[in-house]
C-alpha cells in the first residue's frame, strides 16, 4: 500500500514537472529568440545578439506607449486600491443589506467575454461623449481591477482583529486616527499587493484598450499592430521578453505581500 | 422653554451626523458607494446601453433611433451566424474539456502530495496567468507558425524534411493556445476545492476497503465537483467570446464569434448588429452553461 502510494506520488510529480514544462515553455521562448541573431524566429539558433534589444529601445512609438500604459496603470491600481479599500472595510466588518448583490456586480466583469465589456463600454463613451483616450481606457481599466482589488483587501480585512480597531476608538481616537494608526499599518501589505496586482491587470490589458484608446495605443495596443510586420517580429519578441521578467517579478513581489502575515506561523517550527 | 425643545435645539446641527453614526448600514453604504458609483457608470450604463443599440438599426452612417428587431432577426435567421457561434461553443467546450483534465492532477499534485512549501507551488503555477496575455498567444503562434519553433526545431532535427502545415491556423491551435492560457484558471478552483476536503473521509474510505481508484472515484472527485463547475465555468465563457487567439492562431477555420462582433464594430460599421450578436451569444452562452451545471448537479446527487 505505501509503496503503491509513493509510486503514485512520484508520477504525479513527473505530471507536475511536465504540466510546469508546457506552462513556461512559451514563455521562456520569448528571452530566448530575443537573443537570436536571425530575423526568423525558428531554429538553430544563429547566434547571439542584443540588437533587438537596442532597436526595441530606440523606437518612440514604443516609448510612447510605454508611458501610456505607465500612466493608465498607476491610475488605474491607485484608483481601484482606494475603491476597493473602502468597500473592502465595509463588506468585512459590518453587516451591508445586498452584500451578495454587490460582491456580485463587482466580480461580474470577470464573467464577462473582454470583448462584451470593451463595446459596451465604447458605447458609453460615444454616448457620453468622452472621446477615445487613456481616459476612456482608465475607467474601462478601474472597471477591471476592482474585483481583484476587492479579493486582495477583503482577505486582509478578514485576517486582521476588528476589536483593535474597537480599543482604539475606547482609548479616545477619533475614526479618521484609528483608521490612520490602526487600520491602515494592518492592511498595508494587502494594500501593496492590490496596488502592484491592478497595476499587472491593467498593464496587460488588450482587449478594453483595443476599443478605448483612440489613438493613444497602450503598449499591448502598440505590439498589437507591430505583430503585422514579420520584420519587426524580433523586436516584439525583446519587448516581451522584458515584460515578461518585469511582470513575474512584480507578481512574486505581490503574492509574497498578500500571504506575508496570513500564513500560519509554521515556519518558525 | 420645555425640555424637548431644547434637546431639539442642541440635535438639529448634528441630525444627519447621528444618524449616520447611529446606522450601521449607511455608514457602510457610505464606504461603498464610490464603488457602487463606479459599477453604476462603467457596467451598468454600458450594458443597458448595449442593450438599447440591438433593438436599433444602421441605414448606412445614420443610426435609427426606432426600437426594432430587425437585428436580433439577423442573428437568428443567417445560418453563416449560426455557424460561427456553434463552432465558438464547440471550440471553448473542447477547450474548457482539455483544461480542466490537464489541471486536475496538477491541482490534486499541490493539494495532496505537496507538503511543504505550498505556496511557492502555487505562486508558480499562477506566474504565467498574470504575464501578458497577448504576449503568450503571440508565443504560441510563434511556436506553431509554418516556419516555427516545432517545425524548424523538428527539421534541423532531421524528423520531418517538410514544415508540417496542419500546425497552425486552424481550430486544433485555438484549442492549445487556449488550454494553455486559461490553464490557471483551471487549477485554482480545483485546487481551493480539493484543499478543503475532509482528509478523515479519505481515511473513511480506505479504512472501508475502497481502493485507491473507487476512493478517488466515489469520495474525492464528487467533492471536488465544485470546484471542477467553477473552472469550468470561468473558463468556458469567456473563451466563447475571445478575439485575440482566433485572430492570431485561428486562420479561416479558426475564426470565432467574437470576430465578427469586432467586425461590426470596425470596418464593417454596424453597431446595432454587433450589439445584438454580442447580446445573443452571451444569452446562449448563459443558458448552456447554466443548464449543463443543473444536469452534472442532478447527475451526481444521484449517485451519491
Amino acid at each position: 500500500m505505501t509503496a503503491r502510494r509513493s509510486q503514485n506520488g512520484r508520477w504525479l510529480l513527473v505530471y507536475a514537472i511536465a504540466y510546469l514544462a508546457f506552462l513556461y515553455g512559451p514563455v521562456v521562448l520569448l528571452p530566448l529568440f530575443s537573443f537570436n541573431d536571425s530575423v526568423f524566429i525558428a531554429f538553430p539558433l544563429s547566434g547571439f545578439t542584443t540588437r533587438w534589444y537596442r532597436e526595441m529601445a530606440a523606437d518612440r512609438a514604443m516609448h510612447a506607449a510605454l508611458m501610456n500604459t505607465l500612466t493608465v496603470g498607476s491610475i488605474a491600481a491607485l484608483g481601484s486600491t482606494i475603491l476597493g479599500l473602502l468597500a473592502a472595510k465595509a463588506l468585512t466588518q459590518g453587516r451591508v443589506p445586498g452584500r451578495s448583490a454587490l460582491l456580485g456586480a463587482t466580480n461580474l466583469p470577470l464573467f464577462i467575454p473582454e470583448i462584451v465589456l470593451g463595446i459596451a463600454l465604447l458605447l458609453l463613451v460615444t454616448t457620453v461623449g468622452i472621446p477615445l483616450s487613456l481616459v476612456s481606457v482608465m475607467i474601462g481599466h478601474l472597471l477591471i481591477c476592482l474585483p481583484f482589488a476587492l479579493a486582495v483587501l477583503m482577505a486582509r480585512f478578514e485576517g486582521f482583529d476588528a476589536s483593535l480597531e474597537e480599543a482604539s476608538r475606547d482609548l479616545g481616537e477619533n475614526s479618521w486616527m484609528t483608521f490612520w494608526r490602526v487600520t491602515f499599518p494592518l492592511v498595508l501589505p494587502g494594500i501593496v499587493a492590490s496596488l502592484l496586482l491592478t497595476f499587472i491587470v491593467s498593464f496587460d490589458d488588450f482587449m478594453i484598450a483595443f476599443f478605448l484608446s483612440g489613438t493613444d495605443a497602450t503598449l499591448p495596443v502598440y505590439i498589437w499592430g507591430e505583430l503585422r510586420f514579420p520584420a519587426r517580429l524580433p523586436r516584439v519578441l525583446a519587448l516581451g521578453a522584458a515584460i515578461v521578467i518585469v511582470s513575474a517579478l512584480v507578481i512574486v513581489l505581490a503574492e509574497w505581500l498578500r500571504r506575508a502575515g496570513t500564513e500560519e506561523p509554521s515556519r518558525a517550527a | 422653554m420645555s425640555v424637548a425643545e431644547a434637546d431639539r435645539d442642541i440635535e438639529a446641527p448634528g441630525k444627519l451626523a447621528r444618524l449616520f453614526q447611529r446606522s450601521e448600514a449607511l455608514r457602510q453604504y457610505a464606504l461603498l458607494s464610490p464603488s457602487i458609483l463606479l459599477l453604476a457608470f462603467a457596467l451598468t450604463a454600458p450594458l443597458a446601453l448595449l442593450i438599447l443599440y440591438s433593438f436599433w438599426a444602421q441605414s448606412g452612417l445614420e443610426l435609427r433611433h426606432e426600437l426594432t428587431l430587425e437585428q436580433y432577426e439577423a442573428v437568428l435567421s443567417e445560418p453563416f451566424y449560426r455557424d460561427l457561434f456553434l463552432r465558438s461553443v464547440g471550440i471553448s467546450a473542447l477547450v474548457t474539456l482539455v483544461t480542466v483534465a490537464l489541471a486536475y492532477p496538477m491541482a490534486y499534485f499541490v493539494a495532496f502530495r505537496v507538503k511543504r512549501r505550498k505556496f511557492v507551488w502555487l505562486v508558480l503555477l499562477s506566474i504565467p496567468f498574470w504575464t501578458s496575455y497577448l504576449l503568450r498567444v503571440f508565443a504560441w503562434k510563434v511556436i506553431l507558425g509554418f516556419n516555427g519553433v516545432i517545425n524548424s526545431g523538428l527539421m534541423s532535427l532531421g524528423v520531418i524534411s517538410q514544415p508540417l502545415e496542419f500546425l497552425l491556423y486552424n481550430p486544433t491551435a485555438v484549442v492549445i493556445t487556449l488550454a494553455h492560457t486559461y490553464a490557471a484558471f483551471a487549477i485554482l478552483p480545483i485546487y481551493v476545492s480539493l484543499e478543503k476536503i475532509d482528509r478523515s473521509l479519505l481515511e473513511a474510505a480506505a479504512d472501508l476497503g475502497d481502493g485507491p481508484v473507487r476512493r478517488f472515484l466515489r469520495v474525492t472527485l464528487p467533492l471536488s465537483l465544485p470546484g471542477v463547475l467553477g473552472a469550468a465555468v470561468l473558463i468556458f465563457v469567456p473563451t466563447t467570446g475571445d478575439y485575440v487567439t482566433p485572430t492570431l492562431v485561428g486562420g479561416a477555420d479558426g475564426v470565432m464569434i467574437a470576430n465578427l462582433i469586432q467586425v461590426q464594430f470596425g470596418r464593417v460599421n454596424n453597431w446595432p448588429l454587433g450589439a445584438a450578436l454580442a447580446l445573443a451569444s452571451m444569452a446562449a452562452v448563459g443558458v448552456l452553461a447554466v443548464s449543463v451545471i443543473q444536469a452534472i448537479r442532478l447527475a451526481t446527487a444521484r449517485i451519491k
